[in-house]
């Protein structure tokens, strides 16, 4: 998708060849050698080509720029537009705890891609995301929370909230980045495991913040900009209830998050991540600065989780400092690896895929005769589900290392390769 | 002093079993490159199947323990061939969270086993003590036998394994294994049996350690599959394919933790109840600043 080399252009090679002043040939090509160069000419004829050439050829791409583009085929184009339609009329008809089990999924979706970031593109494992989620959701039961008898409040707006649930993990994030640079692969996978292990014994103790072991407190009030998002609203001919409020917000959020994720994947940052996880001291050599590189990956995925814990916790309403454990760090986890390592889509795919799945399994429940609702029986809906968890991990990884963006991105190229198969 | 000194004891019992937990993540990280964090699920399903043999099925003590073992170094075998066996030449990280995905599915099966349940292991030290130094009124230091036996299953298996791999061919072979794969296969090492028998010794190792954990007298249920992840600081501490340094850390590991549970509520009780779960964690990432591969493990030379 990206390319490793070149520079991103500028607007410059649209123009028509007849136009360009011819540079000093020499400059021009020291200037690309050591990178300096803003603009990537290619050849005498620039990159202008007849406006019909590119029909029925979707793959053809006449500029730089275009074959880097966000939404590089029109099909992508008009599939994106009428996912994002969807998304957005889907609440109106669906019943609430459906709305609210989709809002889960954008928000755990949200946290994946943050995990993404930091795992997938920068190849650095964690096994602590669930305790950035966790300062994030306390961070804003804080900030926009209600005080109680022992918690406290200070009842602000929720885009306070929001914003300081991203910087404060963010700066936690970049306390634990230098820890993180100078430890490497497994070694760096237990040290996370122990950042939330001390985490949870903190928030177990903190009882002024998370309201203490066992009860917990609820997640801050959503009043955005002023708007009580506990109350019904009128928007024309439509009816917003809390419930579509929320999940709007959350969708927003989601939308414009992983939009930034996908363009700072396609960037310079991006492409330094990649280079690290595939081989850091090659990538050091090459001159990419490995502690800002590592620095960057660990602070934004901190700052992903933060907002995501900030929504988890007013959406499941009261959250316990128990909540943030191991399951919920493999759940996460499962979310990167079953989605897709390293795709923006693959995360999405996979956070509704997970969050989803038990839904789909209470449904097909009652057609499996292994599976029972109570205590007897072979094995039970919550069993089941966490096994197949465990088992699409270990699966995924044997079989499609890509994930369900892998599988998804075989049907097309055999559609797009048809009647060829390879 | 008496209390130190008993605190002492007791950590050193807990800590001859993390060891021993430590050490069997060492076997199959040394041979296979494989962090394993399924252990605890190996763990206690050799709690569980001890437990079965031994009080359902009313064997003595010793022989559902080996019985239990052996089941357990058969499963370890199957888990290796089935799904890590495939991942032979992908990255760390891919094979690393395969075993967490095990983890998963053995925590689950060890729930479906246990039944929500509480169970017992007929162990053959219960809570007999012996008083070493008597105090005045009470006494001041004691030796729970479980402790005692603890280190001393743990030295003389550790010693045997020690023993075995230093002395034996398939030891030698073993060792060639961990040292360079490649190499080993020209001379002629059946690489495959290997990484079989030290997921088999693995495994084992790991039943054998969930047995001594919950050889004191307590009951078991499938949550105490988590204690497993007490002997990862300590691994970690030690370095991670270091067999020295994997027992030295088992045991720093108990005592700090034995240590933190006979002072810590006494004198800085704002830490909270059950912090010397965590301590180890605090002193291991404490070490990895000073030294990021661990006391004793192996410095990673890198090129491109």
């Amino acid at each position: 998708m990206t390319s490793a080399t070149s520079p991103r252009t500028t607007s410059t090679q649209d123009t028509p060849s007849g136009d360009n002043p011819t540079p000093d040939a020499t400059s021009w090509d020291t200037a690309r050698l050591t990178g300096q160069s803003r603009s990537l000419r290619t050849g005498a004829v620039g990159g202008r080509v007849r406006r019909g050439a590119g029909r029925g050829r979707p793959r053809l791409f006449t500029s730089y720029a275009a074959d880097s583009a966000l939404l590089d085929t029109p099909a992508k184009r008009w599939w994106t537009l009428a996912v994002v339609l969807l998304a957005l009329i889907v609440p109106f008809w669906l019943t609430r705890d459906l709305t609210h089990l989709l809002s889960v999924t954008l928000v755990m979706a949200i946290s994946g891609i943050g995990l993404n970031l930091l795992t997938g593109y920068a190849g650095q494992i964690s096994l602590g995301h669930p305790f950035f989620m966790a300062v994030g959701a306390y961070t804003g039961a804080v900030v926009s929370g209600v005080p109680g008898s022992i918690v406290i409040g200070w009842e602000l707006d929720l885009s306070l909230a929001l914003l300081l649930s991203a910087i404060v993990p963010g700066i936690i994030g970049l306390v634990v980045a230098p820890l993180a640079t100078r430890v490497r692969g497994l070694y760096l996978a237990v040290l996370t495991l122990g950042l939330l292990m001390l985490g949870e014994q903190v928030f177990k103790q903190w009882a002024a913040v998370t309201g203490g072991s066992g009860v917990g407190r609820a997640g801050a009030v959503p009043v955005l900009f002023g708007n009580d998002l506990t109350g019904t609203y009128a928007v024309g001919p439509l009816l917003i209830a809390p419930h579509v409020s929320l999940y709007l917000v959350c969708l927003v959020l989601l939308v414009v998050l992983a939009v930034a994720a996908r363009n700072l994947a396609r960037s310079r940052s991006g492409r330094a991540f990649a280079a690290v996880r595939d081989r850091d001291i090659a990538a050091e050599i090459m001159g990419v600065n490995l502690l800002r590189t590592k620095t960057l990956a660990f602070v934004l995925s901190s700052a992903y989780a933060g907002v995501a814990g900030c929504l988890y916790a007013i959406l499941i309403g009261r959250v316990a400092p128990e909540q943030w454990n191991i399951l919920m760090a493999i759940s996460l986890l499962a979310i990167v690896v079953i989605g897709g390592v390293s795709t923006i889509t693959g995360t999405l795919i996979g956070a509704a895929f997970v969050v989803l799945l038990p839904r789909v399994l209470e449904w097909v429940a009652p057609w499996l005769p292994f599976v029972s609702t109570g205590s007897g029986g072979l094995i039970t809906i919550f069993q089941l589900q966490s096994m197949l968890f465990g088992a699409l991990i270990v699966l995924f990884l044997i079989l499609e290392p890509r994930g369900l963006f892998g599988l998804w991105h075989r049907v097309r190229t055999y559609f797009t390769a048809w009647p060829f198969s390879y | 002093m008496g209390t130190v000194a008993t605190a002492l004891i007791s950590g050193l019992g807990d800590g001859a079993v993390y060891a021993l937990i430590a050490v069997s993540f060492v076997v199959i990280f040394r041979a296979t490159g494989v962090l394993n964090f399924a252990q605890p699920g190996l763990l206690i399903l050799g709690t569980y199947f001890t437990s079965v043999l031994a009080v359902d099925r009313g064997l003595p003590f010793w022989v559902a323990v080996v019985l239990a073992v052996l089941v357990v170094a058969v499963i370890s075998v199957g888990i290796e061939r089935v799904a890590i066996r495939p991942m032979v030449g992908r990255p760390i990280f891919a094979t690393a969270l395969v075993t967490v995905g095990l983890f998963t599915i053995l925590l689950v099966l060890a729930f479906r086993l246990f039944a929500a349940r509480a169970r017992t292991i007929n162990d053959p030290w219960q809570l007999d003590q012996t008083c070493l130094i008597q105090g005045d009124p009470v006494c001041s230091v004691v030796l729970s036998h479980s402790d005692a036996g603890k280190i001393a299953v743990t030295a003389v298996v550790l010693t045997a394994l020690g023993l075995w791999l230093s002395r034996s061919r398939v030891g030698l072979a073993m060792r060639a294994t961990a040292l360079d794969q490649e190499a080993a296969m020209a001379q002629g090492i059946n690489v495959g049996r290997m990484f079989s028998l030290a997921w088999a010794v693995g495994g084992g190792l790991a039943a054998l350690g969930g047995v001594l954990l919950a050889a004191n007298g307590s009951v078991v249920q499938a949550n105490d599959a988590l204690f497993a992840l007490v002997a990862l600081p300590a691994l970690i501490l030690g370095g991670i394919d270091s067999f020295r340094g994997a027992v030295i850390g088992g045991l720093a590991i108990g005592l700090l933790s034995g240590l933190v549970r006979a002072y810590q509520p006494i004198h800085a009780p704002w830490l909270g109840p059950n912090f010397e779960n965590v301590a180890p964690y605090l002193v291991m990432i404490l070490v990895l600043l000073i030294r990021p591969y661990g006391l004793f493990g192996t410095k990673e030379v890198q090129r491109v």
